[in-house]
């Protein structure tokens, strides 16, 4: 059955105007709002890093006001986090879940849209929250992303602002997740069985679950965070007998795995792009999954290594230092298997390859440093430095943001039904690659000589450095301008693109999404294709 | 798609559930962190009175003690906005290992309305904190304070024997909270 033939029969085309997309239950244009939502987001976050990296350019105060940098500090964090890398992500696994499984759309299409809308209303309560202290809304949030109290409970307007953007997109995720582990489970196609699902797919599953079974904790402790700024509780507040530590077991409860959702849906990209380029099924793919589910697990019990400094026992400090030396066991398993699927492959270096090279470079020297990180005696000296800062970058942006601008770039012919310009993509790849390491790079260095993060102004003797990160973060920060003219540039034109857009498409465990033209009609798969 | 053994709606709210069940969690977290703390003593922070013993038990001590000192630091710290004076009488003291031994704290409250407030300690180094076993504190209730009044107040303390031999030196802080919303709402306009 062709794609044509779906086609004539059913599609009645879309609403036409704001309907399409205010009123959409369609995956792909959902997924393209998230993706257009992220982006957006990115180039705020983005906006608010080179802030940053212009204040600390030089030592003293220049540009803002220090609790103002703070709060940049904070919202850069949740703006990336919630607002760019999540919804990105989730924006890839409605584009792409359904046409690779064989569904006709997800399962709880409004739902969808619920979640979708959602995301724009947190992200305004996130930018009021940074803009209120300037007309009386008292003390911004300077606490950082981690909200700790008791500064979150002293903050003002902003707080109670930023913690209902929490609960927003909490829901969100929760919704999302629900949907896509309701699709995965029940809108396969006939013979796609489990074990023949693309590893993006497996990916998203065990993300999804994550987000069900960690937000709610978050949303759970910025709950009781309002109670005590409001309610007169005392959950947090050590003279009405709570303890403001119990704040931060909930939050790392979250925060830790939330890692792992940020990391997963990349390791799933990294999945289908490196056997298409290699040419060669992926290495190992059943004990992949494996891994993955065994990280996920892992994820959920290592959490306080997050707080070695707050005077846990030896015997808790030791529980948790090993169970975070263990996640170095699937992760690298994992990159091994990526590097064996390389292996005497007939490989290629298009730009999403190139990527998923760099990543594994990258994320697994990120994984180094978080081995020394999560040794307790080491860690109590690089607790809260640029050396923390370095390494976090060089996992989440690697990690994460790499992950899907190698997902970008491989699908983008798919969404767009044209090939983007390989040139300008390999241009943009080494551009964002030596500018991201010329940024985080040296963070390394400042932070083992004690500097601080969270700090608007540093001592003297880290300039060098911080001249040097800061020139590497403009850099950084201007190759996402080509990104945005290579994306619009594909969007507008360039050469068609094949249904299978990518030779090495084909290879291994591939989903059904290269079945269907580029671009893919508006409805795809309304009757069921048979996987054999 | 009739033939799944899950329909979606089961699935749908299983998983509400799970997420439900996680927000709970969340706030069960409370009074169960302090549960699995003083049960397991996992948390070595936050040294209290062992309840089985009593002051004669510490007396009992006395006789078998080496001549062991430790010089005691003490070192008070206001919350903003509650301006009180709260001063130790000695600022440090040097205490027998192992023998009941006394100090006070000076509390003065400069408002013209009664406050109530709390004190919270701090150990320094942490690995003193459950050997300094408190007799009779200040800290152990909230304090009363009736305008313009001034009191002194006791702590009465034995530190354990069982002290590591490298410490020499134990520094204990309190950190004074009004417990009063009215100080509490003056500092938050404040800050």
């Amino acid at each position: 059955m062709t794609a044509e033939a779906l086609d004539n029969h059913h599609d009645h085309g879309p609403p036409k105007g704001y309907k399409r997309w205010l009123f959409s239950t369609n995956h792909k244009d959902i997924g393209t709002m998230y993706l257009i939502f992220a982006t957006v987001m990115l180039f705020l976050g983005g906006g608010m890093a080179m802030l940053i990296r212009a204040e600390l350019f030089i030592p003293g105060l220049q540009l803002v006001e220090p609790n103002f940098y703070n709060n940049m500090v904070t919202n850069h964090a949740l703006v990336m986090i919630f607002g760019a890398i999540m919804p990105a992500a989730a924006g890839m696994a409605n584009w792409m879940i359904p046409m690779m499984i064989g569904a006709p759309d997800m399962a709880l299409p409004r739902l969808n849209n619920l979640s979708f809308w959602l995301l724009p209303m947190a992200a305004i309560m996130l930018i009021m929250a940074m803009v209120v202290p300037f007309f009386g809304g008292g003390a911004p949030v300077a606490t950082g992303w981690t909200l700790y109290p008791p500064l979150s409970v002293q903050a003002g307007m902003g707080m109670d602002l930023t913690i209902f953007a929490i609960h927003t997109l909490g829901i969100s995720s929760i919704l999302a997740s629900i949907n896509i582990i309701t699709t995965i489970i029940n809108m396969r196609a006939p013979g796609m069985t489990w074990m023949k699902m693309p590893l993006f797919v497996w990916a998203w599953f065990f993300t999804a679950l994550l987000l069900i079974l960690v937000m709610p904790a978050l949303a759970g402790g910025v709950t009781m965070l309002l109670f005590d700024r409001h309610f007169g509780t005392s959950f947090f507040d050590a003279a009405g007998g709570g303890d403001p530590v119990l704040f931060q077991h909930l939050f790392w409860f979250f925060g830790h795995p939330e890692v792992y959702v940020l990391l997963l849906p990349s390791i799933g990209v990294l999945g289908i792009v490196i056997p298409a380029f290699s040419r060669k099924p992926l290495f190992g793919y059943k004990p992949l999954v494996y891994w993955m589910g065994f990280l996920t697990a892992l994820g959920l019990v290592v959490w306080a290594h997050h707080q070695y400094t707050i005077g846990m026992s030896v015997a808790a400090t030791t529980y948790f230092m090993i169970g975070t030396i263990l996640v170095s066991i699937p992760i690298g398993l994992m990159l091994f298997n990526f590097i064996f699927t390389m292996w005497r492959g007939a490989m290629t270096f298009e730009t999403p390859m190139l990527f998923a090279i760099a990543i594994i470079l990258m994320f697994a020297f990120a994984g180094t440093t978080g081995v020394m990180l999560a040794v307790v005696p080491a860690d109590m000296q690089y607790h809260d430095t640029y050396f923390v800062v370095a390494h976090f970058h060089y996992a989440l942006i690697p990690g994460a943001l790499f992950g899907l601008y190698a997902g970008v770039f491989y699908w983008l012919p798919k969404w767009t039904g044209h090939m983007y310009d390989e040139t300008l993509g390999k241009i943009f790849f080494w551009w964002t690659t030596i500018a991201f390491n010329v940024t985080f790079f040296p963070q390394h260095f400042v932070g083992l000589a004690g500097m601080p993060r969270r700090i608007a102004d540093y001592s003297a003797q880290f300039t060098d450095i911080n001249i040097i990160s800061s020139i590497g973060g403009i850099m950084f920060g201007l190759s996402h301008l080509l990104f945005l003219y290579i994306i619009i540039k594909t969007v507008r034109g360039g050469k068609p693109a094949e249904a299978k857009s990518w030779e090495g498409a084909q290879v291994g465990t591939p989903g059904l999404e290269w079945t269907v033209a580029s671009p893919p009609p508006f409805h795809t798969f309304t009757t069921p294709p048979v996987v054999k | 798609m009739e033939n799944h053994k899950l329909s979606n709606k089961k699935i749908v709210l299983s998983l509400s559930l799970a997420a439900i069940v996680m927000f709970g969690f969340g706030f069960a977290l409370a009074p169960l962190y302090q549960l699995i703390c003083s049960v397991t003593g996992l948390n070595s922070i936050g040294g209290t009175i062992d309840a089985r013993k009593t002051i004669s038990d510490y007396k009992n001590i006395d006789q078998t003690l080496s001549e062991r000192k430790i010089t005691l630091q003490l070192d008070t710290t206001l919350e903003k906005g509650l301006d009180w004076q709260f001063k130790p009488v000695e600022k440090q003291l040097k205490v027998q290992v192992g023998e009941v031994s006394q100090t006070s704290f000076i509390f003065t409250n400069t408002f013209d309305y009664p406050v109530v407030t709390q004190a919270v300690p701090s150990v320094t180094p942490w690995q003193a904190a459950e050997h300094i076993k408190k007799i009779e504190c200040f800290c152990f209730n909230q304090q009363t304070l009736a305008a313009g009044e001034n009191k002194v107040m006791p702590l009465t303390f034995v530190i354990d024997p069982d002290l590591p031999k490298d410490i020499k030196t134990v520094t204990l802080s309190y950190t004074l909270m009004a417990v009063d919303n009215k100080i509490a709402e003056n500092t938050k306009q404040n800050f």
